[in-house]
Order: C-alpha cells, then sequence, then structure tokens
C-alpha cells in the first residue's frame, strides 16, 4: 500500500513537480530572529479566505438588487439555518481584517522592514490595505437598509468632492442625482467582480516578493544560522490564525448584527454614521468647512495615502534595532493618538438614537403585528414572570401547563376567573392569584390566547420598549381616538407608518403641545417622563406600515 | 560569536517537537476547517424554516364536468419561493370517475417532468417527451415513466373543488 501510494505521488510529482515546489516554500530559510511577530500577515490572508468563503455562501442566497436585496438578507437571517453565523462571520470578519492589515503594517513599519530592497513589498501592501477599505466601503450598502442606504449618499458626496475627478467619480460610481438600482449594481459589481481578483492578484505578488527577499532579518541575525519556515514557523502562524478565528467565531454567535428597516430615501430623520474604521474620516471632515471642507474629505485622506506608499523613500537609514527606532515609534503612538481621538469624538458627537437602531428587523417581527392590547399583555405576562412556571412550547418551566396549548380549549372569561382566583377554576392548583385590575387581566387573556407554538417565538422576541410602549398606549387610552393595526377608533389619524409621515423629535414635541406642531389638532396634550416619552415614541414607530 | 554552528538537538527530543508541531498544525486546521465547513454545509443543505402556503384552493365548478372526460383547469396559487411569495398559475387534470369521484392529477409526467395531455382518440394521457402513457387512473400504461401520476388532496364544496397538496412524487411527501 505504501509503495503504491509512493508510486502515485512520484507520478504526480513528475508531470506537475507539485511536491517539490510545496517543499520549496515550506523549506524556505528565514533568518533566526523571525517568530512570533511576524504572523500577522498570514493571519490577514486567512481572514481573506473566510471573507471569500463565507461571502460565496452569502451571494448564494442573495439578490443583488436593492429591493431583493434586503429581503433576501432577511431571508438568510431568520429562515436559514446558519445564514445568521454566515452573516456575522463575514460582518465582524470585515471589521477584523482591517484590525489585522493595520496590525500588520504597523508591525513591519516600527521594525523597519519596508528597507530595501523592500520598498515594492510595502508599497503593494498599502495597495492591498486600500483594497480592504474598499470592501468595506462597497460592503456597507449591500444590506440595503436605512444605516447602508445613508451612509453611501454621504460616501458617493464624498467621491463628488474630489478635485478635478469628482464629477467623474460620482459617475462612475452611479451616485449622480439620487443613489439607486446603477449604484447599487456598481458597488456589488466592485465588492464581487473587481476586487476579489485585484486582491488575489496583489496577494500573490505581496507574497512572491516577500520570498523574493527573504523575511526581514534583524540586525545580528547574519551571524545566526538560518531556520526553516516548517514546522516551527508554520505552527506559530497557524496559532495566530486559530485564536483569530476563535475570536471571529464567538464574536459571529455572540454580537447581533443588526438589519434596520429597509432603505428609506425619504427618511428625513436618519443620521447616517459610517463603519467604526472610517469614523475618524468623518470626523476629520467635521474640522473644516465652507470651501475648505474638500481639505478634509480628499486632499488630507490623500496626501496621507501618499505618505504611506513613500515611507520607504523617506526612511532610508540603515537596518537598526527595534528598540532604537524611537522615531518610528513616536510616529506610530502619534497616529494612534490621533485616530482614536478623532474615533473618540465622533463616537461622543453621535446622538444615541443612531448609535442604537430601534428596531432590529434581523429577528422574528410578528410581533409588530399585534394589536396594542396583546402587546400589553406580553408586558403583563413579563411583569408576573408567568414563565417561571409555565412552559411557552420549549421554554420555559414545566410546572404549570404548556400556554401554547391551553389557549385551544379555554375563553378569555375562564382565563380571568382563573386568573383571580386559579384555585376556584382549578381546585388544587398551586398557581398563585395575580393581582391585576379587570382591564389588565383582559390585556393578559387576550395575548395568550392569540398565543400559539408557531408565534410564541417570535412574541418572545418582541422588545422591551414595544411592550413598555403598548402599556403606555393603553394607560393613556390612545385607542379611543386612533388605529393601530386594524384595532382601536378612527377620530385622530391612523398610527400605522407614522415613521414614514413624520420625524421623531416631531412626534416627541407632538405628545407635549400637538397644537403647537398641527394646529388643526384636537389631541390633548401629554407630559411624559424622558423613559416614557422614548419607549412609546419608538413603539409606533416600529408599527408597521 | 566565532564559531557558529548548529548543536544538533538530541535525536529524541528534537523529532518528539517537530511531531507537536505538526500534530498541532493539522489539528487546528482541521478544526478550522470543521467550524466552517460544517455550518456551511447546514445552511445549504437545510430546508428554510416552513413558512406555510395557502392549504385549499379552489379551482372551480365541477358539476357539469362529464364522468371519464378528463379536462384540464387552470387556477392560481401563491407559493413560497425563496424570500418571495409568488402568484403563478397551475394545472390539474381533473377527471370525475365512474362512481362519481373526482381525481385531479399533477400537471408533469412523473418521467423528467414534461407537461402530458389527454388523448381523447386514445383514451389514455400521453406525455410527448419520451411517450409514456397513463390511463385514466394515473397507472402507467406504457413508456419509461417509473410511477403512477402524482395527485393532488381533493375536497369538494357542494360541487366547488378544492386542491390541496400534491401528493406522490417521494421528493414532496412531507
Amino acid at each position: 500500500m505504501r509503495r503504491r501510494i509512493r508510486g502515485v505521488n512520484e507520478w504526480v510529482e513528475h508531470r506537475t513537480g507539485i511536491q517539490s515546489a510545496v517543499r520549496q516554500f515550506l523549506y524556505e530559510e528565514i533568518p533566526a530572529s523571525s517568530g512570533w511577530h511576524q504572523v500577522l500577515g498570514s493571519v490577514a490572508m486567512f481572514l481573506f479566505m473566510v471573507q471569500a468563503f463565507t461571502g460565496a455562501l452569502l451571494a448564494f442566497n442573495y439578490a443583488p438588487t436593492p429591493g431583493d436585496a434586503y429581503n433576501s438578507l432577511r431571508y438568510i437571517l431568520t429562515e436559514l439555518t446558519g445564514g445568521r453565523l454566515m452573516r456575522g462571520l463575514h460582518h465582524w470578519g470585515a471589521s477584523m481584517i482591517v484590525v489585522v492589515v493595520v496590525l500588520h503594517m504597523v508591525q513591519v513599519f516600527l521594525y523597519g522592514a519596508y528597507k530595501k530592497p523592500r520598498e515594492a513589498t510595502w508599497m503593494v501592501g498599502v495597495v492591498l490595505l486600500l483594497l480592504t477599505l474598499a470592501y468595506g466601503l462597497t460592503g456597507y450598502l449591500l444590506p440595503w437598509d436605512n444605516r447602508a442606504y445613508w451612509g453611501t449618499v454621504v460616501t458617493t458626496q464624498i467621491a463628488g468632492q474630489a478635485p478635478v475627478l469628482g464629477p467623474y467619480l460620482s459617475r462612475l460610481l452611479g451616485g449622480e442625482g439620487a443613489i439607486g438600482v446603477v449604484t447599487f449594481a456598481r458597488f456589488y459589481g466592485l465588492h464581487v467582480l473587481l476586487l476579489p481578483p485585484a486582491t488575489i492578484f496583489l496577494i500573490v505578488l505581496h507574497v512572491f516578493l516577500v520570498r523574493k527577499h527573504g523575511v526581514a532579518p534583524l540586525p545580528g541575525d547574519e551571524l545566526k544560522a538560518k531556520k526553516k519556515f516548517y514546522p516551527q514557523q508554520v505552527f506559530k502562524d497557524t496559532v495566530a490564525i486559530f485564536i483569530a478565528f476563535a475570536i471571529l467565531f464567538m464574536m459571529a454567535v455572540a454580537v447581533r448584527v443588526p438589519l434596520e428597516q429597509l432603505a428609506d430615501p425619504t427618511d428625513t430623520s436618519y443620521i447616517p454614521r459610517p463603519e467604526w474604521y472610517f469614523l475618524f474620516l468623518f470626523q476629520t471632515l467635521k474640522l473644516f468647512s465652507g470651501p475648505l471642507e474638500v481639505v478634509g474629505s480628499v486632499v488630507l485622506p490623500g496626501l496621507a495615502v501618499l505618505l504611506l506608499i513613500l515611507v520607504p523613500f523617506i526612511d532610508r537609514g540603515q537596518m537598526v534595532k527595534v528598540t532604537r527606532r524611537t522615531v518610528a515609534l513616536a510616529f506610530v503612538l502619534l497616529a494612534a493618538i490621533g485616530w482614536g481621538g478623532l474615533t473618540a469624538a465622533a463616537v461622543r458627537s453621535t446622538p444615541k438614537e443612531a448609535l442604537a437602531a430601534a428596531v432590529d428587523y434581523s429577528g422574528p417581527t410578528d410581533w409588530m403585528q399585534l394589536s396594542p392590547e396583546e402587546m400589553v399583555g406580553i408586558a403583563y405576562f413579563r411583569q408576573e414572570n408567568c414563565v417561571s412556571c409555565h412552559a411557552i412550547g420549549d421554554q420555559g418551566k414545566a410546572v404549570g401547563p404548556d400556554l401554547t396549548k391551553a389557549s385551544i380549549h379555554k375563553d378569555a372569561a375562564w382565563m380571568i376567573q382563573h386568573f383571580k382566583r386559579p384555585s376556584a377554576m382549578r381546585p388544587g392548583t398551586s398557581m398563585p392569584p395575580i393581582q391585576l385590575t379587570d382591564a389588565q387581566l383582559n390585556s393578559l387573556a387576550a395575548f395568550l390566547l392569540k398565543l400559539n407554538e408557531k408565534n410564541a417565538t417570535a412574541l418572545d422576541n418582541a422588545p422591551d420598549f414595544a411592550a413598555q410602549g403598548a402599556l403606555l398606549y393603553q394607560t393613556n387610552r390612545c385607542g379611543a381616538c386612533h388605529l393601530v393595526n386594524g384595532g382601536g377608533m378612527k377620530i385622530g389619524p391612523p398610527l400605522n407608518g407614522l415613521s414614514k409621515r413624520q420625524s421623531r423629535s416631531w412626534v416627541e414635541d407632538h405628545f407635549a403641545d400637538p397644537r403647537k406642531m398641527a394646529p388643526e389638532s384636537i389631541m390633548p396634550s401629554y407630559k411624559l417622563a424622558p423613559k416614557d416619552l422614548e419607549n412609546l415614541t419608538s413603539y409606533l414607530f416600529a408599527l408597521p406600515d | 560569536m566565532g564559531n557558529v554552528q548548529i548543536v544538533p538537538p538530541r535525536e529524541g527530543e528534537g523529532t518528539s517537537r517537530r511531531n507537536f508541531y505538526v500534530v498541532a498544525i493539522y489539528g487546528l486546521w482541521g478544526a478550522i476547517s470543521a467550524a466552517l465547513g460544517l455550518p456551511a454545509l447546514v445552511y445549504l443543505l437545510f430546508p428554510p424554516k416552513a413558512k406555510k402556503g395557502e392549504e385549499w384552493i379552489e379551482v372551480g365548478d365541477i358539476g357539469r364536468l362529464a364522468p371519464l372526460s378528463p379536462v384540464e383547469l387552470t387556477f392560481r396559487r401563491t407559493r413560497v419561493d425563496g424570500w418571495k411569495v409568488i402568484s403563478e398559475k397551475s394545472t390539474a387534470w381533473v377527471v370525475k370517475t365512474a362512481d362519481n369521484q373526482v381525481t385531479a392529477f399533477g400537471p408533469q409526467c412523473t418521467h423528467l417532468g414534461c407537461a402530458y395531455h389527454w388523448e381523447d382518440a386514445k383514451g389514455q394521457f400521453l406525455c410527448p417527451c419520451h411517450t409514456s402513457l397513463f390511463s385514466i387512473d394515473g397507472k402507467v400504461a406504457a413508456g419509461p415513466a417509473p410511477r403512477p401520476l402524482d395527485r393532488y388532496q381533493t375536497k369538494l364544496n357542494g360541487s366547488k373543488l378544492l386542491l390541496g397538496k400534491l401528493q406522490g412524487s417521494p421528493e414532496k411527501k412531507s
């Protein structure tokens, strides 16, 4: 058997030379000083492969046209097993690759590994950094939610500001006038058709150059014997890759990537914010105003990139020990402080509305269809902690009956009697009486009657602000004049689709003094506590159109 | 540092360390591949969480349908297609048997899915693609078809015919 395998290997080797090529690659000689500080390039390349893999998988269930893009992404997130994980890996992988690529550059910069004869390797690396950022920029639009749309509006406008090239750039990006199908197609085409082959070509070139010149040695290395790349350095690379992957995987599982509402070009209240790694540019932009704006948006970033590319020609000294490269170290520290300060300032200036998406459409949204009364039922259900004894489908404890099945046999009157005096309806039960008013018990019963195995998990996901908002809606008797999800009165305007008609601040001001905002209004004014105002408005804004 | 020379480590120590590296490399890459590959397979192969379509669709009045003469009825139905719910035209071959029972056949030949039709002269269903023949009760009479025609679940509401799920083809059984 063993002889046969060797025979096959020899045959393949003779025809392709693949074994000796692999061997040559693995047994490459590297300087004695090589070690853990040189693993970041491998990690970046690995993350690129993860992005390509998860990106292809997402593309298998993704329709790259504006409206369908959003719907198909929702389909991936809510209906496909593992879809949320795939998107999580792709989303957090994008952030992680930026971090790793930058760390890789910082390491090379600190060690001065860009010096002669490795200038070209460095410059190709800078272009790869730019490509990494281009992925982030183009991929940002692809979910086609509000965040994606408004973020890209800003991006294309900035591109349009570039001196001389501006109009051509914005025409290339399809962003002349409004952002629509053309821009979307251009961004998608860049993201999946143009950038990947360009990246692969440059990675191959980058690695080829690294191999051509050899891994950069430290001063003193020339006196020591060289090492082999395999297995010791491969082991170190692998461990680093594994750690990076473990972090990425945990983030994809644990940190939910939100999906906001479908992109709405008429939304006047949306506050767009770029991805975190672009926040410093966003903040730089704010330092300049009027005709100088172009300095912050195009000139400074352009100069920074030029400077980065020219680093090997600016610093042409001899290779020295990393501990003696104080200027380089100071430069990195300064850049880090500048970046951190700008980012922090940008985060601080972001209103909290823009930080927390009120409604996450990446999960089930059945709860949006419930009447306010049923939603109030959820609030009481949580308040009374019914789940501590009752099972809801396969969640909760099973001391009491499974409530997804009970509703089939009972009516509201029975339930309300049972809530008040459990033992009267069911002798010997261990359920304590529920201390709520009749109206409150009514809501609870209405909610339980609507509960079945299918919608139980979705109802479980109803956000807290919606339950609290509905509670306020009911205690203030809004339903006596307004219509929500087909229930209530038509004296005032129906509240579904309110988010399309008015901005958040308009609605909040309107509560305080309706006639100031709408002179014809007969609505009384409501003085709500700030938290209540926020919950009620969020709830009304989450209602389906 | 005049005489730099590699002191070869003792044979046993060197190989065991090397073996550890090799095992760790294979092990860690194996774990990464599994953590990416298995969810990918689940993602691609598991069916989407079921969304309910329409249960019963009314296709028409069959009060005046003559026994033993199949007619093709056309109806619209909504179907979940990935992330879309689409409304599409669909047909069924409906037969009233001699004892006034109603059967509705799915419109595709069980061989390779071509549309078949009723040959009045022969008194059989004929598929033009590979000349499969089916008798009026859907059984294979001749040709390459591997199994009888698929049938819809049927329900009568007065003389109105309602169709349910298409049954018979192995992959559509739930």
